[in-house]
């Protein structure tokens, strides 16, 4: 087992009180003296700062120069409209495998004259391996910086007090702003369901430009677990949980991602692993998909439990891939994958303790976001 | 006076009943409580038996029975206010049970020996 990994915010958690645990080989925050309802709660309201540095950062340069290059080389691993992208813009996609599932979820942003793609840190091996294989390419993980989220419906607000170009972007923008003489990167995104940001920043950086956000009275320190439950009630899937290398697109609620150009009859028709399982789910229609839950009562609804179409007797139809209480909500909520034929509104059965707990099938997500389109 | 168990609940005496709830550091360590299911009046149950569901917004745990008896009482304002536990975790009780064996309790921690448990 690899020693666990400190990003560089680590002292600045333990001043703050943080409760630190072991997270995809990293000494990450949970919560802060707050509290994880409290802490979700003030992102909603107000501005919260996360500490994402255990993510993977990697760019992507063309070996020829040419930036429409390593856009077509991208796309023979990841499932999405690299091509397309236009400088300064960012995009959620997919790498897949040959059986059509999910190796991990990414955004990448064209970034003029190569790509910046963020991934999950318990992939970034994975990943790396994967676009070492792409011909045409350098890769090259970036092992030196930060990345901070700033969440909220105050983020932009506090966030131009000290960069005001950061207030003009739109949600999905990337661009490279200078903070005290350094280059940070931001992207105008999160993983919240708020309007926000996500900034790269030089490592020798990060801890005083986490501090000179956190000196606002709007902003506070969050912990991994409210960023659970505010992705949770976003409707943002969770890799490892709510897909994986067994879950398609289609099956995760994700071919939206899957862009029409990389779709049948699309100007780049698949040439991505997997090409063939996804883009025929995709056309025919995923038999099971990630759908929204609402409980009855108060018991949350964790991973792993399983779902009836009635309150006795029957065959399972499906599982809860995340699920728990959505503070903003102000009760359980859950994603399982179920039928797709089931309609919104319906009512199906969560097994708990031996009982079997009413659930109506809603959309997703289970807050309205709020990003500055 | 009241006695603590190693799993973090307190236990206090009333008669031949003895009152449960959990402690500061176990409220600490579970975070903000959502849902807490308890049991029926009137159940027998086992030592170490878990009788009581309780989930914060990151997990779900269980409170067991600290010894056999029988639960004579529950605090049913729990169900709509779970949020109490963190709150005031030594001033919320869960549930009354009557110990099929009356000395059962004092063989369990007093404040000293339990502060140090949890250092």
């Amino acid at each position: 087992m690899a020693e666990t990994r400190r990003t560089g915010l680590n002292d600045l958690h333990r001043e703050l009180g943080a409760r630190m645990v072991p997270f995809a080989g990293w000494d990450m925050p949970v919560q802060f003296p707050m509290g994880v309802m409290a802490e979700h709660l003030h992102t909603r309201q107000k501005a919260g700062l996360f500490d994402v540095g255990h993510m993977g950062q990697v760019l992507i340069h063309p070996q020829d120069g040419d930036i429409a290059s390593a856009a077509l080389a991208l796309e023979t691993v990841i499932a999405a409209d690299v091509a397309s992208l236009p400088e300064g813009r960012q995009r959620y996609g997919l790498f897949t495998n040959d059986e059509g599932g999910i190796l991990d979820d990414l955004m990448f942003a064209n970034r003029g004259d190569h790509f910046l793609l963020v991934v999950n840190a318990a992939c970034v091996d994975q990943d790396i391996a994967i676009l070492q294989g792409v011909a045409g390419v350098t890769v090259t993980p970036v092992t030196d910086r930060g990345l901070l989220a700033l969440q909220g419906p105050q983020a932009a607000e506090v966030l131009a007090r000290i960069i005001p170009e950061a207030a003009d972007m739109r949600f999905m923008d990337s661009l490279t702003l200078d903070w005290q003489g350094h280059a940070l990167w931001f992207s105008r995104s999160g993983y919240t369901g708020e309007d926000g940001y996500e900034i790269s920043v030089p490592g020798a950086q990060v801890e005083a430009f986490a501090r000179a956000l956190l000196d606002h009275p709007e902003v506070a320190p969050i912990g991994l677990g409210a960023r659970d439950s505010l992705r949770l009630e976003a409707g943002m899937p969770l890799y490892g949980h709510d897909m994986d290398a067994g879950v398609t697109p289609g099956a995760a609620g994700l071919g939206w991602a899957v862009s029409k150009a990389r779709r049948t009859g699309g100007a780049r028709e698949g040439g991505f692993p997997g090409a063939g399982v996804i883009l025929t789910e995709l056309a025919q229609g995923a038999a099971s998909m990630r759908r929204g839950l609402r409980p009855e009562g108060r018991a949350p609804l964790r991973e792993g439990v399983v779902i009836f179409p009635d309150a006795a007797g029957g065959d399972p139809i499906g599982t809860v891939s995340s699920g728990g209480f959505g503070p903003s909500v102000g009760g359980p909520i859950a994603m399982a994958r179920i039928p797709a034929e089931i309609p919104e509104g319906a009512t199906v059965h969560a097994e708990l303790r031996g009982k079997r707990v009413p659930a109506t099938v809603v959309a997703l997500p289970f807050i309205t976001p709020s990003y500055k389109r | 006076m009241l006695k603590y168990t190693e799993d973090h609940e307190w236990l206090r005496s009333d008669g031949d009943e003895v009152t449960v709830g959990i402690t500061k550091h176990a409220s600490e360590q579970l975070g903000d409580v959502v849902f807490i299911e308890l049991p029926e009046e009137g159940r027998e149950v086992e030592a170490g038996e878990e009788i009581v569901v309780i989930e914060s917004v990151k997990a779900a745990s269980d409170i067991t029975a600290p010894v056999a008896g029988v639960i004579t009482a529950v605090n049913a304002d729990l169900a709509d206010a779970p949020a109490t536990v963190n709150e005031d975790p030594m001033g919320t009780w869960f549930f009354r049970i009557k110990p099929t064996d009356a000395s059962a309790v004092e063989g369990f921690m007093d404040e000293a020996a339990y502060q140090a448990l949890i250092g």
